[in-house]
């Protein structure tokens, strides 16, 4: 599903988070969204969710209804309640369950729990895990009801190296082959580099630079974004490598 | 959950969840078992000393004995079915009430719906009723629109800085201190008669249970079943937190809002007619979440359950402690209960807030 956003505006009380910013997403595309803290990133996706209120249009193909099931994964990854991982991943069809839990929900929730590597964890109460493993069980909700935009609000802090290579392999191949348009936060430059497709940049709410990670992913924008020196040069393939980042 | 050959993760998937779903009906058949038994001693007991087969006699209709009639028809299964249905309506609206504002130490009593309950009762035993009604009536009447009065303030206050959770407690605090305040205030300036009718109905008793009354109460508590069911997951969603409620496509506010306005009308009732019983609210949400989790699907009927047993039990408490005589239901709950709780919350290793 292509989503256009126009002038969008969020302000929080007095303070503007995300200034006239507009932008494009588009299914099959991994759009990365990266910015120093506090940049309006984590923001731009709640608007896009419905879960901030914002000014401006953003048009969903092209109507300004937003689509019932959204995958959406909040950044936080507390969770104190009885809930076992299963029922916490049902709960992302929400809107399809019945009183009574049906056999294809159940097989929904099972396909994307092993499609995460979880399934083990399926009987486990969500509080009793560890951060990284509760950012898993939140991934397979925001999956569960097999949505068309996925909206990821730094879907890997918590993991380890290994299973963040495993996540941004399973989202690019998720985003591929479901046309899904993919929205996600991140704050590691080589982790945007790998798994985005483009990537949009922002600083005190505003868009900086957005673009083809080969042509956004530059020294000087990392310079403009972050006041950050970075030494960037390209891999075999031509895609930006992130080689050193200094204090400027 | 461990692989077993031949079979796919779907298939042992729907076996736990199945296992799980087996295990919650087997508490919930097993906590209203209790519920029949408790109900069957609280008719068998009371200070007139009947004997079992005489009670179950006249229940039955089996025998003609006016007196025992009137005993067991008129006085003993009023109560015992009124134990029944405020423990139920004080359990569910604890738990809805501890689910919405995500915290454990919620409750009707401690919010200032009780307080505000018996601030309204207070006023109609001291000044009189505004409206010819008789006192049986006309006290009720008064405390379960101050207890809806203290909600409504809860939310209102609450709503000033988007109903969060922290707010909405913050302002059943201060609802709690006002009325407490006001009630305070009551008893300052009544006659000492006054003063002890206010006092025995903030004990809380069940000795003014008649059929109307109980069947009012039911009444209401069967009207508050489809609102609920209507919302199990979304309220089951809301403990995720707010952000990913809303972004799992709940409108949290108007669905928080719905749901005081089930607790103001669950806890009004209940208080109304048998005064101030606090630590139903509190204790039956917790005893059921241990045992059945959050899934408000059994957690709902769970907290029921457990509040209507809880009361029942202390109804034939409250009768047996001193032969003869009638302890005021509030202390005897509290006094029983206070010590399982302790005991039940220490030793339960769930993470649950």
């Amino acid at each position: 599903m292509r989503i256009e956003i126009d002038a969008l505006s969020v302000r929080y009380r007095s303070h503007l988070a995300l200034d006239t910013v507009s932008l494009s997403a588009h299914p099959g595309e991994v759009l990365g969204v990266i910015g120093p803290n506090g940049s309006g990133k984590s923001t731009l996706l709640k608007a896009i969710a419905g879960v901030a209120a914002a000014s401006g249009s953003i048009r969903f193909d092209g109507m300004s209804k937003r689509p019932a099931v959204i995958g959406y994964m909040p950044q936080g990854i507390e969770a104190k309640a009885a809930l076992s991982v299963l029922e916490v991943v049902l709960l992302g069809r929400l809107g399809r369950l019945g009183l009574r839990v049906s056999r294809t929900d159940l097989e929904a929730a099972s396909t994307i729990l092993d499609e995460i590597g979880i399934a083990a964890l399926a009987g486990r109460d969500i509080g009793a895990l560890s951060g990284g493993q509760r950012q898993l069980v939140f991934l397979a909700q925001a999956l569960a009801a097999s949505p068309s935009i996925l909206i990821l609000d730094e879907p890997l802090s918590a993991l380890d190296i290994r299973h963040q290579l495993e996540i941004s392999a399973l989202v690019r191949r998720l985003t591929a082959e479901r046309a899904l348009t993919t929205l996600i936060v991140l704050h590691d430059l080589p982790c945007a580099a790998r798994l985005a497709d483009r990537i949009a940049i922002l600083r005190e709410g505003r868009l900086v630079a957005v673009g083809t990670v080969a042509d956004v992913l530059t020294a000087a924008n990392v310079r403009a974004a972050f006041d950050v020196e970075a030494s960037i040069g390209q891999d075999e393939t031509g895609l930006p490598v992130v080689q050193s980042l200094r204090l400027s | 959950m461990t692989a077993v050959p031949g079979m796919t993760t779907a298939d042992a998937l729907t076996a736990t969840y199945r296992g799980v779903q087996a295990r919650r009906i087997a508490v919930l058949g097993a906590a209203l078992a209790t519920l029949v038994l408790s109900f069957l001693v609280d008719v068998a007991t009371g200070p007139a000393m009947l004997s079992l087969g005489k009670v179950a006699g006249s229940v039955f209709g089996l025998t003609e004995d006016r007196t025992v009639d009137a005993i067991v028809w008129n006085i003993r299964l009023p109560v015992a079915v009124m134990a029944v249905l405020v423990g139920a309506c004080l359990g569910l609206s604890g738990v809805i009430m501890q689910t919405i504002l995500n915290n454990p130490l919620a409750s009707s009593y401690t919010l200032g719906v009780s307080a505000g309950a018996g601030f309204g009762a207070g006023l109609v035993i001291l000044f009189g009723s505004a409206i010819p009604l008789p006192e049986a009536y006309a006290i009720p009447l008064n405390a379960f629109l101050f207890a809806a009065l203290a909600c409504a303030g809860v939310y209102s206050i609450g709503r000033t800085r988007g109903a969060t959770p922290e707010m909405l407690v913050l302002a059943g605090i201060a609802m709690l201190f006002l009325f407490q305040a006001g009630l305070a205030l009551l008893q300052f300036i009544a006659s000492p008669e006054a003063l002890q009718s206010i006092v025995f109905w903030l004990f809380g008793s069940l000795q003014k249970a008649t059929w109307p009354k109980a069947v009012i109460i039911a009444a209401v508590l069967l009207a508050m079943v489809p609102v609920l069911m209507h919302d199990l997951w979304r309220l089951t969603a809301l403990k995720l937190g707010d952000e990913r409620a809303t972004g799992l496509g709940i409108a949290v506010g108007p669905l928080r809002l719905r749901a005081f306005v089930v607790i103001s009308v669950l806890t009004g009732v209940a208080v109304a007619f048998v005064g101030t019983i606090g630590f139903i609210g509190l204790v039956a949400p917790h005893v059921a979440r241990i045992f059945l989790g959050e899934d408000q699907r059994a957690l709902l009927p769970g907290a029921a359950l457990f509040g209507a047993l809880t009361l029942s039990l202390a109804s034939v408490a409250s009768k047996t402690l001193l032969p003869g005589a009638i302890f005021p239901i509030g202390i005897v709950t509290a006094l029983i209960g206070v010590p399982f709780f302790i005991w039940l919350i220490a030793r339960s290793r769930r993470a649950y807030w």
